[in-house]
């Protein structure tokens, strides 16, 4: 089943109804017992990098997941803030990330330093894969929904799995082995989101 | 390319969706889970919420509400109306949505701008700014409690003081074109775009998709919200939910961009 981990930020409840209406089980995980029989993750995450790592170390649930994504190599997407903590550290504070997909989180700010584009990137914008991605399989120019002003900058090129251009072009999937994280909304991009949700689950 | 965002808004009263003209004579248009659901059908880019009683009368927003929303909502949420903690924002976006919209509290405390963007992410906070032109000349003024109240400050000094604080998001309402839709104010819009650099949003005016290719030309990529042309068809305004099929939303976009 999809375990969603749920660990006071993101919008657990979105996923749990988009699960629902794709007919696949899915339930929040708020503990590290919940997590054990997770044979897919979904990692959520909203708001400032140091706030995510404090909540999820403080329920207990790290060391577990460590275990099911470097040794049992549970697929694990993380979405929004819950991909940037996959890196190992952020310019946005001074927790070490989880370190699962080396790179460090930078401000889009100096990325698109020179185009004075409006930050935060918000709203719906197009995502170019880098490759072929089973993730945005049966997507016909895949498009998701953006809210962030950090980003991923990933220390190895070829985890870069799609990017998106605003102002620079930089990663908005990345992807190790059986890590996968996303930028953007996946849960509130209709079926764009729906779909990539889908094809998580089947991966 | 980013996507300029075309935004159904909508208003609560009385537990139940309405649309005023210039703030005033509620018209009853629908259940509020009824109108997501359907705007979940059609793709809406993004949803803004609005209690339009919770300030007026003081009450904590209704939460029970607010999570219904959320979890039915399969698109982007924003939701205003009663506000006035940072505690409170948290507790909203816990519950699912993304965005908090304040904008009466904000006047009183800009000051609370600044603790909910600590306490949310900046991206998350929304400052709605309820403004009216002076009969003569170019300045607006700002105000509260639906229209109600002079605040006392112009909507560029505002705007960029909210901007400050770390408000990720202006939306600025023409009191005046209200349920007029007559078309955005465009050099209010102008005037905005270039005062504040974070995402912006006009209400107030829209009549039609026209009216919101002629917004996009004039500033660009920004958020272009309606209430009436979403609730209402026809010159006798019947109530019918609705919003651009994909293909024409697309081609309006495409055609405000290239700014033909």
């Amino acid at each position: 089943m999809i375990h969603i981990v749920d660990y006071g930020l993101g919008n657990v409840g979105a996923f749990l109804s988009l699960y629902n209406r794709l007919n696949i089980e899915a339930c929040a995980a708020k503990s590290a017992d919940a997590l054990r029989e997770a044979d897919h993750i979904v990692l959520p995450g909203v708001g400032a990098f140091d706030h995510a790592m404090e909540l999820l170390e403080a329920t207990g649930m790290r060391e577990t997941l460590d275990e099911l994504v470097l040794e049992r190599k549970v697929p694990l997407l993380g979405v929004c803030v819950g991909m940037q903590i996959i890196g190992n550290a952020s310019e946005e504070g001074t927790s070490a990330g989880l370190g699962w997909i080396d790179g460090v989180v930078r401000s889009l700010a100096q990325r698109s330093c020179g185009n004075d584009l409006p930050l935060p990137h918000m709203g719906w914008n197009d995502v170019e894969p880098a490759r072929p991605l089973s993730l945005l399989r049966g997507l016909e120019d895949p498009r998701f929904y953006f809210l962030h002003s950090f980003y991923f900058d990933n220390a190895r090129e070829e985890d870069c799995a799609a990017t998106v251009d605003y102002g620079a072009r930089f990663t908005c999937v990345i992807n190790r082995d059986n890590v996968w994280g996303v930028q953007f909304h996946p849960e509130k991009s209709h079926h764009f989101g729906s779909i990539l949700l889908k094809n998580f689950a089947e991966l | 390319m980013l996507r300029p965002r075309i935004i159904p808004c909508l208003l609560v009263h009385e537990g139940g969706l309405v649309k005023t003209v210039k703030f005033r004579d509620p018209t009853y248009v629908g259940d509020p889970i009824n109108a997501v659901r359907i705007f979940n059908e059609k793709e809406a880019d993004e949803l803004v919420v609005l209690d339009i009683d919770a300030t007026i009368s003081g009450a904590e927003p209704d939460y029970r509400m607010i999570s219904n929303l959320a979890v039915e909502c399969r698109m982007p949420l924003c939701y205003g109306g009663g506000i006035t903690t940072a505690e409170q924002a948290k507790r909203i976006i816990s519950l699912g949505v993304e965005k908090v919209a304040i904008s009466a509290a904000a006047l009183a405390s800009p000051q609370l701008i600044t603790e909910i963007a600590a306490a949310v992410g900046r991206q998350s906070v929304v400052v709605v700014i309820d403004v009216r032109k002076r009969t003569l000349g170019s300045t607006y003024d700002v105000y509260t409690h639906n229209g109600s109240r002079k605040a006392g400050v112009t909507a560029l000094e505002f705007a960029e003081a909210a901007a400050n604080a770390g408000a990720g998001e202006i939306v600025m309402n023409a009191i005046d074109r209200d349920g007029t839709m007559k078309g955005y104010d465009l050099a209010l819009a102008r005037q905005l775009r270039e005062r504040v650099n974070i995402p912006v949003s006009f209400l107030g005016g829209c009549g039609s998709l026209d009216d919101i290719a002629a917004l996009v030309d004039t500033v660009g990529v920004v958020g272009a919200s309606a209430g009436s042309l979403f609730v209402f068809k026809g010159k006798y305004r019947a109530v019918l939910i609705n919003y651009p099929q994909p293909e024409v939303k697309e081609a309006l976009v495409q055609r405000a961009m290239r700014g033909d």
